[in-house]
């Protein structure tokens, strides 16, 4: 089996994501990486040292700068012609791109996988992961997003794969590109980090969360995160939100701090190896799930906390 | 100008969902259904747009089984002016879901279709992507905001890293995000109107398309279940932990 994956990447570099990718991609198949984006020699590059990979494919045209679903799609499909499955992670990148394929392709999607059974079965969550199914495929050719946690990193270097250049239609005229804002930030990106801290509902406001989440997460190098009442009430933007429809991760160590532990918000960081708590109620569901849990007010805890470290 | 809204009648998403002991899926006997929440929110967009005079009309659609006519009713209740409901009792996958949606778009020919970004049954996170691949439309997925720009829609997606935002040509996709609105409760005239309300019933015969499943499910089981922990007494013996973990 020929596995195609979809490289993530910013114009310039490639992201971790697309490790995550080559790793499950591997277990199915031989491994090639899609490059699409405009003036991606480097990234091109970067991908062809990834262990594992055979082959890159660059697609660079302007219509692939912004990575919109509607030209990129056809491109996937033309050049999936000689593959036989499709794999990105399931970022907000891959799980708008890979629906749109599959459609094009008449195959089923497979959502979020969590391992490769065999060569056409899958594990994959439902119910915001309170149930997982195995799931097998009776397509010819499989479109999967793979959950970027369940699958290590490949190595980024050690590969020596031949880059080759591709096209596809080009622009579609159905959609533009207007504008981003992204989020600057110094510190670890959600997905990747080994320690997190996320604050919830109880943080109050913007100000009293930046107050008192992010001198703790500076101490511990952590990467900050928040429950989906944190950010719906503007403490943080929409990119700090973990659960269900947020970010899945899986650190080292999960600190909750004022997060009750809905199961929306349990099904994007259960997974972490260690959670800690901090919550005043000692009957939060959160602490079904924390390693530790320390029943206090945070306003007393996380300063005192922050101060020792 | 009109707009479609497919909804999802899904399992409610306070209650804690129960795999069944022979593993077959989880059980939804005797459980509090309800619309998924994303299309909640895409029906009270789809109203919003309609009280700003800026649409027509909102034809709200379902796939499902008899009791999905409930969550159209909702939907209608909610201020959409008529329902279509494609009946079936058999699960239906959401490529088949999205070719449905394509023979109601064909029908109805809307100038904006909204759905849910993703249904919190099934997790998929497909069928709007896939009925715009279908139609040859643009998407704008993961909305937190949609405006109407003449003869087309600017549409402001949760991605990633932030935001982006992204100008569509109409007839344009839709999927929404969370904080795109807050959705109304609907109210008790409201509901008693909605029952006069049209509601047609289809099958997805009428429109051509096979549901015969791609996909098949081997197994459905609980996931490795966390224990809870231990409490600990205060900070010190938190920094402790902490120290033992090697992250202080
Ligand atoms: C479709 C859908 C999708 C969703 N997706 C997500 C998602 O992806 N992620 C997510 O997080 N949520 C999600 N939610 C929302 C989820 O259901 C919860 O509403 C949310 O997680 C609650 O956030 P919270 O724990 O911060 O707030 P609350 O539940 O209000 O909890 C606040 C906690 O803080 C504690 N507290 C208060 N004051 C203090 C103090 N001084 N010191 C210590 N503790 C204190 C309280 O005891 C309480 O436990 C989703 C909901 C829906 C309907
Ligand atoms: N059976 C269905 N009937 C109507 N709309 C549906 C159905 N299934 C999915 N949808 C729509 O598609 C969205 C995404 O669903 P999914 O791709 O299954 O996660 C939902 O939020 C609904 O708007």
């Amino acid at each position: 089996m020929t596995v195609l994956v979809w490289a993530e990447h910013n114009g310039v570099a490639l992201k971790d994501a697309t490790l995550n990718a080559v790793t499950a991609a591997a277990q199915l198949g031989a491994v090639h990486v899609l490059v699409a984006g405009f003036g991606v020699d480097s990234v091109a590059a970067q991908a062809a040292q990834i262990a594992g990979v055979e082959k890159v494919l660059v697609a660079d045209d302007a219509a692939y700068a912004h990575g919109l679903a509607e030209n990129i799609a056809p491109l996937v499909v033309a050049v999936m012609a000689d593959h036989d499955a499709f794999v990105a992670t399931a970022t907000t990148t891959g799980k708008n791109i890979a629906p749109r394929v599959a459609a094009l392709l008449d195959v089923a999607q497979l959502s979020e996988i969590l391992s490769v059974e065999g060569p056409k079965t899958f594990t994959r969550p439902i119910y915001a992961g309170n149930a997982i199914a195995t799931v097998e495929s009776s397509d010819a050719k499989l479109v999967i997003t793979a959950r970027g946690t369940a699958f290590a990193k490949a190595e980024a270097t050690g590969g020596s794969a031949v880059i080759e250049t591709v096209s596809g239609a080009g622009e579609s005229g159905l959609s533009s590109f207007i504008g981003a804002e992204l989020a600057k930030s110094e510190r670890p990106e959600l997905t990747s980090a080994k320690i997190i801290v996320s604050g919830g509902r109880a943080l109050k406001d913007a100000d009293t969360f930046a107050a008192t989440i992010l001198p703790l997460a500076d101490k511990l190098g952590a990467a900050v995160g928040a429950s989906r009442a944190a950010v719906d009430a503007g403490y943080v933007s929409n990119d700090y939100q973990v659960g269900q429809t947020g970010k899945i991760v899986a650190p080292e160590v999960y600190v909750a701090v004022g997060i009750s532990g809905a199961i929306q918000h349990l099904a994007g960081m259960k997974d972490s190896k260690t959670i800690i708590a901090i919550n005043k109620d000692e009957d939060a569901p959160i602490f079904q799930v924390a390693d530790f849990g320390l029943v206090a007010d945070l306003y007393t805890a996380v300063p005192e906390l922050t101060g020792k470290l | 100008m009109k707009i479609v809204v497919p909804v999802k009648r899904v399992l409610d998403y306070n209650v804690k969902p129960r795999v069944k002991a022979d593993g077959s899926g989880v059980d939804l006997a005797n459980v509090k259904m309800s619309m998924n929440p994303f299309d909640e929110i895409a029906v009270e967009e789809a109203v919003r747009l309609k009280e700003q005079g800026t649409a027509s009309e909102v034809v709200v659609v379902s796939v499902g089984p008899a009791k999905a006519s409930e969550t159209l009713r909702s939907a209608l209740a909610m201020g959409a002016d008529r329902a279509i409901h494609v009946v079936s009792e058999d699960e239906v996958e959401p490529l088949a879901v999205a070719k449905i949606l394509k023979g109601v778009v064909v029908d109805e020919t809307p100038d904006l279709v909204i759905l849910g970004k993703q249904a919190i049954d099934d997790d998929s996170n497909q069928v709007g992507q896939m009925l715009a691949a279908l139609l040859g439309r643009p998407q704008g997925t993961f909305a937190s905001k949609v405006e109407m720009d003449g003869a087309s829609v600017l549409v402001t997606r949760e991605v990633d890293g932030g935001l982006e935002t992204v100008r569509l040509a109409l007839p344009a996709i839709v999927t929404t995000d969370l904080r795109l609105n807050e959705p109304r409760y609907a109210s008790l005239p409201n509901i008693m109107k909605a029952k006069s309300k049209p509601l047609a019933a289809k099958a997805p015969a009428d429109y051509g398309v096979d549901i015969t499943p791609r996909l098949k499910v081997l197994q459905v089981k609980e996931p490795a279940q966390r224990s809870a922990g231990i409490k600990i007494a205060d900070v010190d013996a938190l920094i402790g932990k902490l120290k033992e973990l090697g992250v202080a």
